[in-house]
């Protein structure tokens, strides 16, 4: 498998969030608009990245029978490192997403990943593995969330688009049925483009 | 594939306990640098408000905070703003539980009349698109300059004086409730005022 290849396949062919369907919870809690899906999506990458990193790094140091709890705290530090710099220096942000920061300490796809990648490959390969995915998952997120926010708000990223000083939109899709009906929606755009390639 | 460190139980102890050692000394060096700008940003937002809710001053009201029971286990911040000197508003911290999800926090200010100046969301988890209205001038407007003595704090349904949010009246009784929190407080500081002044004390 080439280096771009690695990169490429977490967008396109393994996308966390069209095709492996992994972290659903915060895929589904925070998209109600495009710059939180945004901001969730960067800090997952972040995340993912140097976790990545460090499992592939330390993996031969690692007793198997105690991987899982070795490579949770692992993932647990960088997710609270995340969460002290969010609030310290983007305090709005870390007020809308505050709540769902800490969940991605169990998002199954960063703790998949250090299983199914990080563990056997080589560090640069396992940064590269983080970068694909986590790009996949924030071009996932970001697009849930603008359509969610161009339903629900007529706005994307807050930017009134539709013209109208207080648009009467289709409010279910910024609450949380709408994650469902759009990500269903997302899901099957994906695979009828994918199948016909 | 290199070769795995042997499952056995001092290679277990041993990784973990190292793994957890290096997480906690880098989480509480991260912890130290950020602190203080975690520290600033919330700072920054109470100022933000007070000064949104107040006619200017020049004191710097969040280091003359103290707190004044509302009921039995609860408290609020009050921030007195001063101008040169002269008291010319006090911005009150408040909250209420009757919301359609979760805890509403205004801010709000007085003048030293007893009117309302301005009032401000901080923080609330209503309904998008309905309760959250409460953020729009054409809701919150009807608190500048409300005085108790002339209108009545609660909605029309019940009453009073506000216009209710359409189809968010709980989120807007829910406002009107802790404006109403913010005047009780203001009221107990009220009568403190005139018994100083009573007894010639100087404050």
């Amino acid at each position: 498998m080439t280096n771009v290849s690695l990169i490429t396949k977490g967008i396109i062919k393994e996308n966390p969030v069209f095709v492996l369907l992994l972290g659903m919870c915060p895929t589904l809690a925070v998209t109600g608009s495009g710059i939180n899906g945004f901001a969730m999506g960067a800090a997952t990458m972040f995340v993912l990245i140097l976790s990545n990193i460090v499992i592939s790094g330390i993996k031969s140091t690692i007793p198997s029978k105690v991987r899982i709890p070795a490579y949770i705290v692992v993932i647990a530090t960088f997710v609270t490192i995340v969460q002290l710099l969010m609030e310290a220096y983007t305090p709005s942000l870390h007020k809308q997403l505050g709540l769902f920061i800490p969940l991605i300490v169990v998002n199954c796809l960063i703790l998949g990943r250090a299983e199914a990648f990080a563990s056997k490959n080589n560090m640069f390969h396992s940064f590269l593995d983080g970068l694909g995915m986590g790009l996949g998952f924030t071009f996932g997120l970001t697009i849930l969330g603008l359509v969610r926010e161009l339903l629900g708000a007529g706005t994307l990223f807050g930017i009134n688009i539709t013209g109208m000083q207080h648009p009467k939109m289709m409010l279910v899709f910024i609450l949380p049925p709408g994650a469902f009906i759009v990500l269903a929606y997302l899901v099957s755009l994906n695979r009828m483009v994918q199948k016909n390639k | 594939m290199a070769k795995q460190a042997a499952s056995s139980l001092r290679n277990m102890i041993l990784s973990l306990f190292i793994i957890t050692t290096i997480s906690g000394a880098s989480l509480s060096y991260i912890y130290k640098i950020t602190a203080k700008g975690i520290e600033q940003s919330r700072q920054q937002k109470k100022i933000e408000a007070i000064t949104q809710v107040l006619p200017p001053f020049t004191n710097n009201p969040l280091k003359e905070m103290y707190k004044m029971p509302l009921f039995e286990n609860d408290s609020l911040e009050v921030y007195p703003a001063r101008k040169n000197d002269t008291l010319i508003g006090i911005a009150i911290a408040s909250k209420t539980n009757s919301g359609f999800a979760g805890e509403i926090k205004i801010m709000v200010g007085f003048l030293p009349s007893g009117v309302i100046y301005k009032t401000k969301v901080i923080e609330h988890h209503e309904t998008p698109g309905l309760g959250d209205k409460m953020e729009q001038p054409e809701f919150y407007k009807q608190f500048e300059q409300f005085n108790f003595h002339e209108k009545i704090n609660t909605v029309k349904k019940n009453g009073g004086d506000i216009d209710a949010i359409t189809a968010a009246t709980i989120s807007s009784r829910a406002y009107c409730n802790a404006v109403q929190n913010a005047y009780s407080i203001f009221q107990k500081i009220n009568q403190q005022w005139s018994a100083d002044s009573q007894t010639g004390a100087t404050k």
